[in-house]
């Protein structure tokens, strides 16, 4: 099978995106009376402006399918940022080479005991997060970091700057489930224009990065559009048509999805393609359609109103209480999680602040689980199983 | 009411089970919903994912599923999910056991996360491994009979064919082979994976099916403990039919007189 970077350039992206403006009822009903889209084509018609108007019927749909696969429940998770040293320019983030921050990476031991607060909140599940800074996050530091942490974190993901085959393989080994690495945009010139400097602006090696990472066996693995930067419809369909072949040729595999949102914010990057609340909702319902088995991706960027609404309308799995700085949580009341002092280092900053047992509750109110726990690395490899009590 | 719906108990591995509905406990919207309703099933037999529950022993009330499953009412049969091929399998079958749960195991492996069907070969290796190291091994496989039969010459206590996919509701898409395996068997036949409705269940156990393991449709059930209630009347029904012996089908009408009644 080709590589993705092979048919990319021959997906007819822009043509998809002009039909979905276009789409008219008569095109959009069979599809929803089909309750799946069966291609790309299905996909534009279902995030057009005429289904926008069956937003209803959409969420319906999505309900459905993501309750027969999933049933009622939300798998809960946290984002432990590592580093914010960074040698790539990218002009919407908070960790760009450009930005003026205090730069940190932290120590191993902060690591584990930031995953220890994190296990006492009630997490099982982890994503390591760092900048692509090949000398401070280097390999062995990252695999050490994995390597303590898991006797506290069942689950851990990584979500690092692209590296080869051969480098992820020995993070897997140390008990890595997941990886996620987002395109950002899948829009060539727009990519180019925000990723000006550093190994990040080879727009090519990043696309590839999914299957190196399946080459290297994780078990999950997460891709995103970061949207606001170029067109909404334009990413959305290039997402799908990724996810679409990932879930072929890494059968393996469980592929999820995220759609960070830029939000209008002072002194911040400001997205230059407007996405509404609504539109948001439709997207991920239409995503559903498509790919009825994905992981479906939500963080504390979104607001409580908003990520309270999507707990059943086709979401699977949401973050809470998070820090997006380096050592962030060391600086969290241990008893109402809320942040006691300005986060100067921070990635951007999060709209639901609610902390994990706030969040979990509002899970339970809207009548499901929320699940701390889905895996658990020693069932799997060698090494006792996890000590995670409180 | 289960007077008028009694059947005959069913057995795996020397053990005696009343009711012949498997239940699994995943998806439900909370564990307390789950509790309530296997009891509503009145189901003996239940399976629990290890990858969900704590073996630290350490009691995570965050990872506390096994707290709502009493284990003098229900044979609580761990089960591989999240196992990739038979070494995974193997090590998870043996961590349960270590943390105090049942030698009995669920033998599920799925390597594709999209639609769960379960891996053959590993399944068929994992079995070996399993049964030879004295595991009761139920082996969660495609409705193939050859399979089935390999299975039951390495000592599985069941074989579990699907119906069609895991959450899928589509019912018995495989009963043309469930049909061959459930006449070759030489243990009983557990329909696992695809039963949406209550009819399917039913029909399963009057096509001579041992016995069926729903999930989804009971956990995702506007009202799960009316589902279970309702699988499990038609369970009994089905078995209760299967039992009595059914008519044949036929696609002419049947004279209720005779038309040779004049010779007699």
């Amino acid at each position: 099978m080709s590589r993705f970077t092979e048919i990319f350039d021959r997906l007819p992206l822009e043509a998809l995106r002009r039909q979905s403006l276009d789409t008219s009822e008569r095109t959009l009903l069979p599809i929803l009376q089909r309750g799946r889209a069966a291609t790309l084509a299905d996909f534009a018609a279902l995030i057009s402006p005429a289904a926008g108007t069956q937003l209803e019927e959409l969420s319906r749909l999505s309900q459905n399918l993501t309750r027969k696969h999933f049933g009622k429940t939300i798998r809960l998770f946290a984002p432990l940022y590592l580093s914010n040293e960074c040698v790539n320019i990218c002009k919407y983030c908070g960790f760009s080479r450009h930005v003026d921050i205090p730069r940190i990476t932290i120590p191993v031991d902060q690591a584990v005991r930031e995953s220890r607060a994190l296990a006492d909140q009630g997490f099982r599940s982890i994503l390591l997060v760092a900048g692509e800074h090949p000398k401070s996050v280097s390999n062995g530091y990252v695999e050490e970091v994995v390597r303590r942490v898991l006797p506290v974190m069942p689950s851990v993901a990584l979500e690092l700057g692209p590296l080869r085959t051969h480098e992820y393989a020995p993070l897997v080994n140390a008990g890595c489930e997941g990886l996620v690495v987002y395109q950002e945009t899948y829009h060539r010139e727009t990519y180019k224009e925000m990723h000006p400097a550093g190994p990040k602006s080879n727009f090519n090696w990043r696309l590839e990065t999914p299957e190196r990472a399946y080459e290297a066996r994780f078990r999950r693995i997460g891709i995103g559009a970061l949207l606001g930067l170029y067109d909404w419809r334009w990413e959305l369909i290039a997402l799908a048509a990724h996810a679409q072949y990932l879930t072929r040729r890494c059968w393996r595999t469980q592929i999820t999805l995220s759609l960070p949102r830029l939000r209008p914010a002072p002194g911040e990057f400001q997205p230059r393609h407007a996405m509404s609340d609504r539109e948001f909702v439709q997207a991920i319902c239409a995503l559903r359609l498509l790919l009825p088995h994905a992981g479906l991706v939500l963080s504390t960027r979104e607001s409580p109103h908003l990520r309270n609404g999507l707990i059943r309308l086709g979401i699977t799995n949401m973050s809470a209480g998070s820090s997006t700085e380096p050592g962030g949580y060391s600086s969290y009341d241990q008893n109402d999680w809320k942040q006691t002092r300005e986060q100067e280092g921070e990635q951007f900053h999060i709209s639901d602040e609610r902390s994990p047992r706030e969040f979990a509750e509002a899970i339970r109110t809207q009548g499901y689980e929320p699940v701390w726990k889905d895996f658990d690395q020693s069932l799997v490899s060698s090494g006792t199983p996890s000590e995670t009590h409180l | 009411m289960s007077d008028d719906l009694s059947i005959q108990p069913l057995t795996i591995a020397d053990r005696s089970f009343g009711s012949r509905l498997l239940v699994g406990t995943g998806k439900f919207s909370s564990n307390e919903t789950m509790r309530d309703a296997l009891a509503a099933s009145g189901t003996e037999l239940v399976t629990v994912a290890l990858k969900r529950a704590d073996l630290s022993g350490g009691g995570d009330p965050f990872a506390n599923i096994l707290d709502y499953l009493d284990a003098d009412r229900y044979l609580i049969m761990p089960n591989t999910a999240g196992a990739m091929n038979a070494e995974e399998a193997v090590r998870i079958a043996r961590l349960a056991q270590a943390a105090g749960l049942p030698n009995w195991v669920k033998l599920e492996i799925h390597p594709d996360p999209n639609y769960l069907l379960p891996d053959p070969i590993e399944t068929l290796e994992a079995a070996r491994i399993l049964v030879e190291e004295g595991f009761v091994v139920l082996p969660y496989i495609n409705a193939d009979p050859v399979l089935a039969q390999r299975l039951q010459d390495v000592g599985v206590a069941t074989v579990m064919p699907l119906g069609s996919p895991i959450g899928s509701n589509r019912g018995l898409d495989t009963r043309a082979q469930i049909e061959i395996i459930i006449e070759q068997a030489r243990v009983p036949v557990v329909v696992d994976a695809g039963l949406g409705q209550p009819s399917q269940a039913a029909e399963a156990m009057e096509m001579g099916a041992d016995a069926v393991l729903v999930n989804t449709a009971i956990a995702v059930a506007a009202d799960p403990c009316r589902m279970a209630r309702a699988f499990s009347a038609a369970v009994r029904a089905g078995r209760c039919a299967r039992e009595l012996g059914q008519s044949p089908v036929s696609r002419t009408a049947q004279a209720t007189s005779p038309l040779t009644a004049f010779l007699d």
